[in-house]
């Protein structure tokens, strides 16, 4: 997670994307357990293992200060009978019970007037604000304590585009005035991602298949569940009017029995012999990552869109 | 292209549409007055065409949709279906509009009872039989008209089906009715990328073997762009812009269309800037 850049993390539904944020965000509760691994932010070196046994070990101050989470569906989280501004408060005082209401009102005001956002929505009831402020507010209150890392989880699928893009241009003018020093992205939604992010990870079935610079995954994908991914989106442009796409065929896999070798293999077009039987190598090519058998057979390689043409 | 406010091309033909909405106004009641939530609209529906309504949320898509499907009354203005005034019709009348005119919604989610396997959701629908066909032989049909196999299908639970499946087998459900409008409202919406292209497939499959109208409505213009003919773009309850989709989303007149289009993360096009 290198400073000061958006990683965007994509997949189909139940991959693991809102899993993995959870982990990251160390809010992993029963039935879900972190079973290893480490976690390492800003030189300190974190056993995820222990954090999850002992949920009393993660202070407060972590999550939220260090890594913040905005959880999907976060903007109808803000209580119908609070004011904007008694949420703020609430979330303040939650780290820091000596905050008070006109130092936490202050600081919001700032923050705002930073982003050139409306200050008195602080005044206003969630029933009052549009679904695109309700979610640029939630933004806005989930970095109020300045986190290291901020981990929004599918923040703009419930907007249109026009509040998409007020979302998503708040979201990099706020890592240009280095409020958060990272954002983790997770949508499924790729246009939206090759808009915000620098780099770009590709889930399938709980694991990461590629990996890297979001310009040379779209223009260069070397893994065919990327490939596919970017087939299926559909564009306002000409060549969307003619193309046929297929899709992917099949279903994801159930991954309390995820198949053998590649899991992406029975849905794959460029399937082998070995998909089925060993598991992908991971190969670095610079600074991108696959794995994938068909990337390793045939190096420096775009994998062909399966796109007819009507 | 520069008329794009005249009628949809097919009406040149002199063909009766299909469906169609004649200065069609709806008025919604609130605190100190009322609002307009679809005003003075006009549009026609003909046979074998898809035809997408765009816009913002609020911008009285499904209020539209709502109308058209006899589910809500209208303020003022006719809705005409085959060249009949279907408006004010009750009872039988309604019922058999209701046959010929089906839905899919938004929420593949909720739109099932779990306690119901596909077979017996799809069977529970249907009290008459139609023609000569069997109950099971007409729910195989329509199962493989959306690319499911009957087979599988039929004995599964709906938390066992992905969300596209879902939302194939409420399409199924209904192309049962034999429909000669199906109104999709967000029906791909929320679906992921790759499900939602094999929904629109057999949407578009649907149309040019069966001949069935579709109405798709959408937030989405990639979508349109993909699966409609004629696009319709609606703004606070105006049509602001209306034509086929190569007008329309190539070569746009109106402000709000064009903001609209502006506003569309493209895939290539908006590849973040990087000092």
């Amino acid at each position: 997670m290198p400073e000061g850049q958006i990683v965007g993390l994509a997949g189909e539904s139940g991959c693991g994307k809102t899993t993995l944020g959870n982990a990251l965000a160390l809010i992993a509760n029963p039935p879900l357990y972190v079973i290893g691994g480490t976690m390492e932010i800003d030189g300190e070196v974190i056993d995820m293992t222990t954090l999850a046994k002992d949920s009393n070990h993660v202070h407060r101050p972590y999550r939220g200060a260090t890594v913040s989470l905005l959880p999907q569906g976060a903007m109808n989280a803000i209580s119908p009978t609070l004011k904007i501004k008694d949420l703020v408060h609430d979330v303040m005082a939650a780290h820091d019970k000596s905050v008070t209401k006109a130092e936490a009102m202050d600081r919001a005001t700032d923050r705002l007037k930073m982003l050139s956002m409306p200050v008195r929505v602080l005044d206003s009831y969630a029933h009052q604000l549009s679904g695109g402020m309700k979610q640029r507010m939630v933004t806005v209150i989930s970095t109020l304590l300045d986190p290291k890392l901020l981990i929004a989880d599918e923040p703009t699928s419930a907007l249109d585009v026009s509040s998409q893009k007020q979302l998503i241009e708040m979201l990099l003018a706020m890592v240009d005035m280095k409020i958060m020093r990272g954002v983790i992205f997770i949508t499924h939604d790729l246009p939206v991602l090759s808009m915000v992010t620098d780099r770009l990870a590709i889930m399938y079935a709980g694991k990461i298949v590629e990996n890297g610079r979001t310009e040379d995954l779209v223009h260069n994908a070397r893994h065919p569940y990327t490939s596919a991914l970017l087939s299926a989106v559909l564009d306002p442009t000409l060549e969307t009017r003619t193309k046929h796409v297929l899709g992917i065929p099949g279903s994801p896999p159930n991954l309390g029995n995820p198949p053998t070798g590649c899991r992406f293999h029975p849905r794959c077009a460029f399937a082998m012999a070995e998909c089925g039987t060993k598991e992908p190598p991971v190969l670095l090519e610079g600074n991108h990552e696959v794995a994938c058998w068909w990337a390793e057979k045939n190096p420096d390689t775009t994998v062909p869109m399966e796109v007819t043409l009507a | 292209m520069t008329d794009t406010k005249a009628d949809t091309p097919a009406t040149g033909t002199g063909l009766v549409p299909v469906l169609s909405a004649t200065h069609v106004t709806k008025q919604f009641k609130v605190a100190g007055g009322h609002i307009t939530a679809v005003d003075d609209v006009s549009v026609d529906f003909h046979a074998g065409k898809v035809l997408a309504v765009v816009g913002e949320s609020g911008s009285g898509k499904s209020t539209l949709a709502r109308m058209l499907l006899r589910l809500m009354p209208v303020t003022s203005g006719t809705i005409s279906y085959m060249g009949k005034d279907v408006t004010n019709i009750k009872g039988g009348e309604l019922r058999s509009y209701w046959r010929d005119v089906q839905a899919v919604f938004q929420d593949p989610f909720s739109s099932f009872n779990q306690f119901f396997t596909v077979g017996a959701t799809l069977k529970r629908r249907m009290a008459a039989k139609q023609g000569d066909e069997t109950l099971d032989e007409l729910i195989e049909r329509c199962l493989s008209y959306v690319g499911l196999k009957p087979g599988d299908a039929i004995s599964k639970y709906p938390h066992q089906l992905s969300g596209g499946q879902r939302q194939r087998v409420m399409i199924a459900r209904a192309l049962m009715m034999n429909p000669k409008v199906l109104l999709a409202d967000e029906a791909t919406s929320m679906l992921d990328a790759s499900l939602r292209v094999s929904a629109l497939n057999v949407l578009q499959d649907l149309r040019s073997r069966l001949g069935l109208t579709v109405l798709f409505i959408t937030h989405d213009i990639g979508q349109a762009c993909y699966l409609a003919d004629e696009v319709v773009v609606m703004e606070n309850g105006l049509v602001v812009e209306r034509g086929t989709t190569d007008a329309v989303i190539f070569d746009p007149q109106n402000a709000y269309t064009k903001r609209l289009l502006a506003d569309v993360p493209d895939l290539k096009g908006s590849l973040k800037k990087r000092p």
